[in-house]
């Protein structure tokens, strides 16, 4: 196929025969994923990639190109190892989002689906991330940086650029590049599942607080009885 | 007074939480032997007889849902869980998936059992990858045990479950666009009828229910309908998580029956930022019409929300206190919808765009009296004309907003502006700045 070396092209095929697998009753469903994967090879949604998927599934390329542009993810033009997205929704452009984002965008001297000149960072406005209790949230390459200040989200892209291994407050243990969290985006785990926290502190605040006050779900036993019962104190 | 009631919660501090060996230790598929052991149309009865609701907006009664399906006629029928969860100020499922994803895989088995499923799938927004592993890691932990794929739990089920990533649309979290979404296509709303009970994926028997709802199904068949309803009110049984964001002292995600009351709430949350009251707030997402302290104790259950004149929709309860521009708010949320309009309807595609355009001129100053009567009219256009919920969704905060604090659209006209002062708002040089914030050099 145009556009790829045969090393390339035998790769992809292979993955793309694995994620096709995944829909046994009709193949289509798997074009999100494949373009996924194309990213993962390309960095972005090329037209290489565009007729990769048009061959693999037997649909035009104007029939993928109608799907890769209706979803926000994925990226018309060559993507920087990074994006940087700032939640720019209400509750985090509130609570601090659009100043992160004005000193970011200066910082940087890039706007909107915009990339550096190194190639490091693609900046973003992203819409709510569901991580509104963390406002303001800074997505990168989808980890989540919460609780971000302008300071912190400088911080993290200078980071970025110099190539420091960076750490999301939830999620991997370092960010991985952009292609290789789309290879993940396309259903191909990278072994990182296991690790970074369960959950953080705003996740954790009412169960906390149950504990504290001894309040549980209808027919458990509070721990304050079993307290007075065991003799002995119980923190959970 | 309402107390907490950590139930889905109740494990998501455990080491290595999202195992399933961790799950398993805390009681986790035992509800699914019990399941494996019961009739499937005796499971349907049970969620019916707990009254549960929609946990992903609407509300609509999950048994009842499952018992639109056809009776079975040889082919195939889905289930298909919505993780979609992109509606501003709602944070609950994510956190849910990432902590412990071992329940949203139990219920879909034994949701996939009580429907006669044999290939069920798990729709999550590709914006949270770690998310993203964590389900993946847990299908497989369920088929490495058995608990998925020929013969499930030794019971002679079959089921199959692929977790797929969606790339970035809030739209594919309306059930029927998230269909065409998993089909390949551009996620756009289908026309109803039919339903997907009826005509859902691939155009056969479909249940699409979000991940709240699923993960409390286990709950349910392990304890009981009624255990269940004595939780709750009558009519909204059961409990949630409410997602308190926004300047209150500690937001977070807090699990009660349906039914407590925001002062309740903000009580535990430490109350509102320290020097600022509160101004506005959504119950349910900005799709829901604003309330302010009025409405403190309405009763956050589905009837006392929609009679008090909002919706109780995903319990995200977004709050802002006195030095939040109400006006700044809702233009952004405006711009959020015209975003992510898909397009297909004109109510919705042209709606949307003229009310950021009216919007951004009130704001800057440059608005006059006529174009509030304008906002109202062209809210009036949309809402109940939009092929989907999306264009009312988009109404609902500026028809409120303007009904509630007309004198402040009307400070910004005719050439005053913003009287706010940005900055004020912001979480800096208050709380939290210095921890939390993502650490360089792992």
């Amino acid at each position: 196929m145009a556009g790829y070396d045969a090393e390339t092209l035998a790769r992809l095929t292979e993955d793309a025969a694995a994620v096709v697998a995944r829909y046994p009753e009709d193949p289509r469903s798997a074009l999100l994923p494949l373009l996924h994967l194309v990213q993962s090879v390309d960095g972005y949604v090329s037209p290489a990639g565009i007729a990769f998927c048009a061959g693999t599934l037997d649909l035009s390329t104007a029939e993928v190109s109608a799907v890769a542009t209706f979803y926000t993810q994925y990226k018309r033009h060559p993507n920087g190892t990074y994006t940087v997205g700032v939640c720019t929704n209400t509750l985090c452009a509130v609570m601090g989002g659009d100043a992160i984002w004005s000193e970011l965008s200066e910082h940087l001297g890039i706007g909107h689906d915009e990339t550096t000149e190194d190639g490091a960072i693609t900046l973003e406005r992203v819409e709510c991330n569901a991580a509104c209790d963390y406002a303001p949230v800074v997505m990168v390459n989808w980890e989540f940086f919460d609780n971000q200040t302008p300071d912190s989200a400088i911080a993290t892209v200078d980071a970025l650029r110099s190539g420091q291994p960076v750490r999301p407050t939830r999620g991997a243990d370092q960010v991985v590049s952009f292609r290789e969290t789309s290879r993940v985006l396309a259903g191909f785990p990278d072994g990182r599942a296991d690790q970074g926290p369960g959950a953080g502190d705003a996740t954790l605040v009412g169960l906390r607080l149950a504990r504290r006050e001894g309040w549980v779900a209808p027919g458990e036993t509070p721990p304050a009885t079993r307290r007075a019962r065991g003799g002995k104190r119980e923190e959970s | 007074m309402t107390t907490l009631t950590p139930i889905l919660s109740k494990h998501w501090d455990a080491d290595r939480s999202w195992s399933m060996a961790t799950y398993q230790a805390n009681g986790g598929y035992t509800a699914l032997r019990t399941a494996l052991g019961t009739d499937p149309a005796d499971l349907i009865t049970q969620i019916k007889d707990s009254g549960l609701r929609g946990r992903g907006g609407a509300g609509f009664p999950t048994g009842m849902k499952w018992g639109f399906l056809p009776a079975p006629d040889g082919g195939p029928r889905y289930l298909v869980v919505n993780a979609d969860e992109s509606e501003p100020g709602t944070c609950k499922d994510i956190p849910l998936m990432m902590a412990t994803p071992h329940q949203l895989v139990e219920g879909v088995i034994i949701t996939a059992y009580a429907i006669g499923c044999h290939h069920a799938f798990i729709y999550l927004r590709g914006e949270v990858v770690h998310v993203y592993r964590r389900l993946l890691q847990a299908v497989q932990e369920a088929y490495d045990a058995g608990l998925l794929g020929s013969d499930v739990g030794g019971s002679g089920f079959q089921l199959d479950v692929t977790v797929h990533a969606g790339a970035g649309a809030y739209i594919c979290g309306e059930e029927t666009a998230l269909l065409d979404s998993l089909e390949g296509r551009r996620g756009q709303p289908r026309l109803k009828p039919p339903f997907p009970a009826v005509e859902g994926l691939y155009a056969r028997p479909t249940v699409v229910n979000n991940v709240e709802s699923i993960a409390s199904v286990p709950q349910i068949v392990g304890r009981g309908a009624d255990w269940f309803k004595e939780m709750g009110t009558e009519r909204s049984t059961g409990f949630g998580l409410f997602s308190l964001s926004g300047h209150v002292q500690h937001p977070g995600q807090y699990e009660a029956p349906l039914g407590i009351t925001l002062r309740e709430l903000l009580e535990m949350a430490g109350g509102i930022r320290e020097g600022h009251e509160l101004k506005f707030w959504t119950p349910g997402g900005s799709s829901t019409p604003l309330f302010t302290a009025e409405h403190l104790d309405v009763p956050l259950d589905y009837e006392s929300v929609a009679k008090a004149g909002s919706m109780l929709g995903t319990r995200a309860l977004q709050i802002f206190d006195d030095s939040v521009c109400v006006v700044r708010a809702i233009t952004r949320w405006a711009e959020f919808y015209k975003h992510e309009s898909c397009g297909k309807c004109t109510p919705c595609r042209e709606g949307t765009s003229w009310l950021v355009q009216v919007l951004q001129r009130i704001e800057s100053g440059r608005g006059s009296a006529e174009d509030l009567d304008t906002l109202l009219d062209v809210c009036d256009n949309i809402l109940g004309r939009a092929f989907c919920a999306l264009g009312d969704g988009a109404t609902s905060t500026i028809t409120s907003g303007i009904t509630q604090f007309r004198a402040e659209f009307e400070a910004h006209l005719n050439g005053a502006g913003c009287p706010f002062d940005p900055a004020a708002a912001t979480l800096f040089d208050s709380r939290r700045v210095t921890d939390a914030a993502g650490t360089v050099g792992a």
